[in-house]
């Protein structure tokens, strides 16, 4: 019986690995016609694909691209900051779990490690872009060594047990970030202070245009943005070269690909590390914005509950459902407080009724918005939109 | 199938898949009341994926599975098992972590064990009374065999469905084993049999179902084609009596 | 050493930890404290149990993991609450027949109330994700969230004071070391639902067919067992325990909130991966160990309590990649 199987299996996940057919489980790449070759190379033949999507994620585009002049104010350009940074850290996880099949719950250490990199340097004296570029890359080294002890772990243990490790690891990195005072700044954590252009008080041009300052904030924004389009872009490509492929066979059945001659180990070790360095340089420009950086900040287990949350409303195995799930949730979490308490203040009278529609209660609308989402539309939002039917 | 004996069993066009893979490309065939019928086939021909697929393990994509007269085919598996068809897998199914005392226990009514049953079982297997409180995973191949057919015969039923029994055994215990299905057919209990060992299956086997390829390719009686080797070489490839 | 020599160390070995554990731990502690925070660890390591024993039962039975399980809890500690209030009168009297009379009533409720949602949980919830484990991750996370939400809309956002009863205030002297009163109430409590698990487990029927149901559920059905209705009861006893456990948790801490499940997440995690999944007797020892290490551990080095548990954690993996007693093959 388990030579039938394996059989059957075989030739299911062998289209997997041969190329998309019509039988294949996986979306196949689509060609995007009359679209100058340039641009197709750009997205690496992996345009979203549908008119809806399309136009959804070029507004997106330009929204964020023109973010500071849109939407002027600190706390706008701190939500399109935050959304740019989601981007990255869902889309690294989304390769994981989306494309290889890997629950891991440790993806917020490695946010949390780019950023102390950041955080530590630029904290003890080592200023400017020197301090910048050393922690970020201190984070990303430190990162890649921890995610290639995890990946290998991957191969002594099963699925489940896997999750649950790097959820105790996960733990872990957050009680050394809490206790190491001397190092980390401990549950206060660490305030710095940027490189010179990035400063509030720095000017790139005297006078404002179209309206705006053009302060450090927005550099800092567009160092931010263009860092964050750049690595989703790259992303793109792996996902569509022959090592993306494996990956998807890999999530469809290992011990097919494991048979075909690919070491599933080290692909899953690649694919962890990889993401953990993405992670983690996603982390260092989380610094950047914040000046700050500390346990709550980039290490706790809600971070990684909305990571989750954006992927599945956005859609796994996408990568662009990476960037509708961040801007879903992240403006959830903005401005659905402020809806929640426009509506608690109209039905102050009932008690339980203003208590569920109380402003601090927006993750309950969320986790059902979640609970919602996972079982009518587990594709999520992109993933719906590009399906055949 | 043949015309004497009725169908107790009875599969008509059933089409099986595993995931979007087709393995069972219309199965038809039965398996008369009261007679040892032989599915056999080379590796990979679907005889498995018949047996999980009767016993509701698998659900049969199309087709029909007829049980005394009743459609099994969308039933869940513990009410097929509650209509009095027992299943020895492949891989015995043992509960290695609970002693044979409890494998057999789980086989019995609510009312536990009946003394005249319990005697039955072990005059056939009397190596289970030895092990009697040991954990089943402890038993070595042969016995766990022995228990897992043990268990499918405490109880009575109507149809039992057993999966290469005599895999990995060594002569002895395959005569063994031999002697008890000998003994179920003296007392006319249906039994649809998977084997590899054609020599077990002329021994045994009333009637034969050659399966190749998710289809039936020959159904017939045992002695008929036991003494056909041409036959037996077209439906098996090699002349299976080579396969001792 | 011979072969068989050697297999009969590797069987009993890992149930030599725990004592070796707390042997080794006397020499470092000094016999006065030792004593006190061997009870501590043991009542901390069954209180443990009781929440992690149903998760368990759970995933071994039905390769269901429930991340929304610290809900249960939660939700235990809070009925807790709201039903000991009404009867102060009796927590209050210095009568340890009332004070055990009210616990008895808020054990049962707890339990009562768990279990039921439990049930509508299994409904609702589980039901649409059995055998899609990534589902299951993502749903339940979202439940417990949810959850955890609505409890702060019923019973507000600030902790809660769960106080112990007048006569298990306080503690009792052995020598030169003190144990806290409540502590061995809850030890009591704790070993007798053990025992009854145990009980259940190996003398009943059906008890009998969970443990069937963990090694392998195809042949359990195949043996004409449903053994969905089975699960759905297993499910609710195991939020019931859940339920119990936050009950004793909170009295033990003398506050209740509503995170006061996570806090328990990692701890019982880790008790599931060191016991092996599927196995109640894994669970046990390994709920013992954590809770032995937490204490011993946090008298010797703080800071590095929940740490400790971890590297426990780590060093069992490496001996066992699955656990100290692991069931079946599918898992």
């Amino acid at each position: 019986m388990a030579g039938q199987i394996n059989q059957a299996i075989e030739r299911a996940a062998g289209a997997a690995l041969t190329g998309p057919t019509t039988d294949a489980p996986l979306s196949a790449p689509r060609r995007f016609p009359r679209i100058g070759s340039w641009l197709s190379w750009i997205v690496s033949d992996d345009p979203p694909g549908r008119v809806l999507l399309n136009i959804t994620l070029l507004v997106i585009l330009a929204a964020l691209l023109f973010a500071p002049f849109l939407f002027p104010g600190t706390k706008a350009l701190g939500v399109a900051s935050r959304i740019c940074i989601f981007v990255i850290l869902c889309a690294s996880y989304d390769l994981m779990l989306g494309f290889t099949g890997i629950v891991s719950f440790a993806h917020t250490m490695f946010f949390g490690i780019g950023a102390y990199g950041v955080a530590i340097m630029l904290a003890n004296g080592w200023v400017g872009w020197t301090g910048v570029i050393l922690g970020a890359a201190a984070g990303a080294a430190v990162s890649l060594v921890i995610a290639a002890v995890i990946g290998l772990l991957s191969l002594r243990l099963r699925a489940i047990f896997f999750s649950m490790i790097t959820l105790a690891v996960a733990s872990f990195a957050q009680i050394v970030a809490e206790q190491w005072r001397d190092l980390t700044g401990g549950e206060d954590g660490l305030t710095f202070s940027a490189p010179a252009i990035l400063k509030p008080g720095f000017r790139l041009f005297h006078d404002p245009v179209m309206g705006v300052i053009v302060n450090g904030r927005v550099i800092t924004y567009y160092i931010t943005f263009a860092v964050a389009l750049v690595l989703f872009l790259i992303m793109l490509r792996i996902v569509n070269s022959p090592f993306g492929l494996v990956l998807r066979a890999i999530r469809e059945n290992e011990f097919r690909v494991e048979a075909m001659g690919y070491r599933v180990v080290a692909y899953r070790t690649l694919v962890c590390v990889f993401s953990a360095v993405m992670a983690s340089l996603a982390g260092a420009l989380m610094a950047l914005v914040l000046g700050y950086n500390g346990p709550d900040a980039t290490l706790s287990f809600s971070l990684m509950i909305d990571i989750l949350l954006m992927i599945v409303i956005g859609g796994m195995g996408t990568l662009y459902g990476a960037i509708v799930g961040a801007i879903v949730v992240v403006l959830a979490e903005y401005y659905l407080q402020n809806a929640l308490g426009a509506m608690s203040g109209a039905i102050s009278g009932m008690p339980v009724m203003s208590a569920l529609f109380h402003p601090d209660r927006w993750l309950l609308w969320l986790g059902i918005l979640f609970v919602l989402i996972v079982t009518f539309l587990p594709q999520g939002i992109v993933g719906r939109l590009r399906r055949r039917r | 199938m043949t015309d004497a004996g009725e169908a107790l069993l009875r599969l008509e066009g059933v089409y099986t898949n595993i995931g979007r893979y087709r393995i069972l490309h219309g199965v038809d065939f039965a398996a008369r009341r009261g007679r040892v019928t032989m599915l056999l086939g080379r590796n990979g021909a679907g005889k498995t994926t018949t047996l999980r697929t009767i016993m509701g393990l698998w659900k049969a994509r199309l087709g029909k599975v007829i049980f005394d007269g009743q459609s099994i085919a969308a039933k869940e598996t513990p009410h097929i098992a509650r209509l009095g068809i027992a299943y020895v897998p492949e891989n015995m199914g043992i509960f290695g972590k609970l002693t044979v005392r409890e494998n057999m226990l789980l086989a019995t009514e609510r009312r536990g064990f009946v003394q005249q049953h319990l005697d039955r079982v072990l005059e056939s297997f009397p190596a289970l009374k030895v092990k009697w409180e040991s954990p089943a995973g402890s038993l070595s191949g042969g016995q766990k065999q022995m228990l897992a057919i043990g268990r499918a015969i405490i109880e009575q039923r109507r149809l039992l469905l057993i999966d290469e029994p005599t895999k990995g055994l060594s002569p002895a215990m395959v005569d063994q084993l031999v002697a008890a299905l000998l003994r179920l057919k003296r007392e006319h209990t249906t039994v649809l049999l998977v084997e590899q060992n054609f020599r077990v299956a002329e021994a045994v086997g009333d009637d034969v179902a050659v399966m190749d390829e998710g289809r039936i390719i020959h159904t017939g009686d045992m002695a008929a084609l036991s003494t056909n080797h041409a036959l037996q070489h077209r439906l098996l490839g090699l002349s299976m009596a080579d396969s001792l | 050493m011979s072969r068989d020599r050697l297999k009969q160390l590797q069987r009993w070995a890992p149930y030599a930890l725990t004592p070796l554990v707390v042997i080794a731990a006397l020499p470092a502690i000094g016999l006065g404290p030792w004593v006190t925070l061997t009870v501590a660890g043991l009542t901390m390591g069954i209180m443990l149990f009781m929440v992690a024993s149903g998760l368990t039962l759970i995933f071994g039975l039905m390769d269901v993991l429930n991340f929304a399980h610290a809900a249960f809890v939660a939700v235990g500690a809070y009925v807790a609450v709201s039903v000991l209030q009404p009867l102060a009168g009796w927590t209050n009297e210095m009568s340890l027949t009332l004070n055990l009379a009210a616990l008895l009533v808020a054990l049962i409720s707890a339990a009562v109330a768990s279990g039921a949602l439990g049930f509508v949980f299994e409904r609702v919830i589980i039901r649409q994700v059995y055998g899609a484990p990534l589902r299951q991750i993502l749903i339940t996370i979202g439940a417990l969230t949810v959850i955890e939400q609505l409890i702060i809309v019923v019973w507000g956002p600030q902790a809660i004071p769960l106080p112990k009863p007048a006569m298990l205030r306080g503690s009792v002297f052995i020598g030169s070391s003190s144990i806290e009163t409540y502590r061995l109430f809850a030890l009591c409590v704790g070993l007798a639902v053990a025992a009854a698990m145990h009980l259940f487990l190996t003398r009943t029927r059906l008890g009998l067919v969970v443990r069937a149901g963990v090694e392998d559920r195809e042949m359990i059905q195949s043996l004409g067992y449903n053994i969905r209705r089975v699960f759905i009861g297993v499910f609710m006893a195991g939020t019931a325990l859940a339920g119990m456990g936050g009950m004793m948790w909170g009295q033990y801490q003398a506050v209740v909130s509503s995170q006061i499940g996570d806090s328990m997440t990692i701890l019982v995690f880790i008790i599931l991966i060191i016991g092996g999944l599927g196995s109640v007797g894994g669970c046990f020892i390994g709920a013992i160990l954590v809770g032995l290490t937490s204490n011993y551990v946090g008298f010797l080095a703080p800071k590095m309590a929940l740490g400790s548990n971890i590297l426990l954690m780590a060093l069992i993996l490496l001996w066992q990649p699955r656990g100290l007693f692991p069931i079946a093959e599918q898992h």
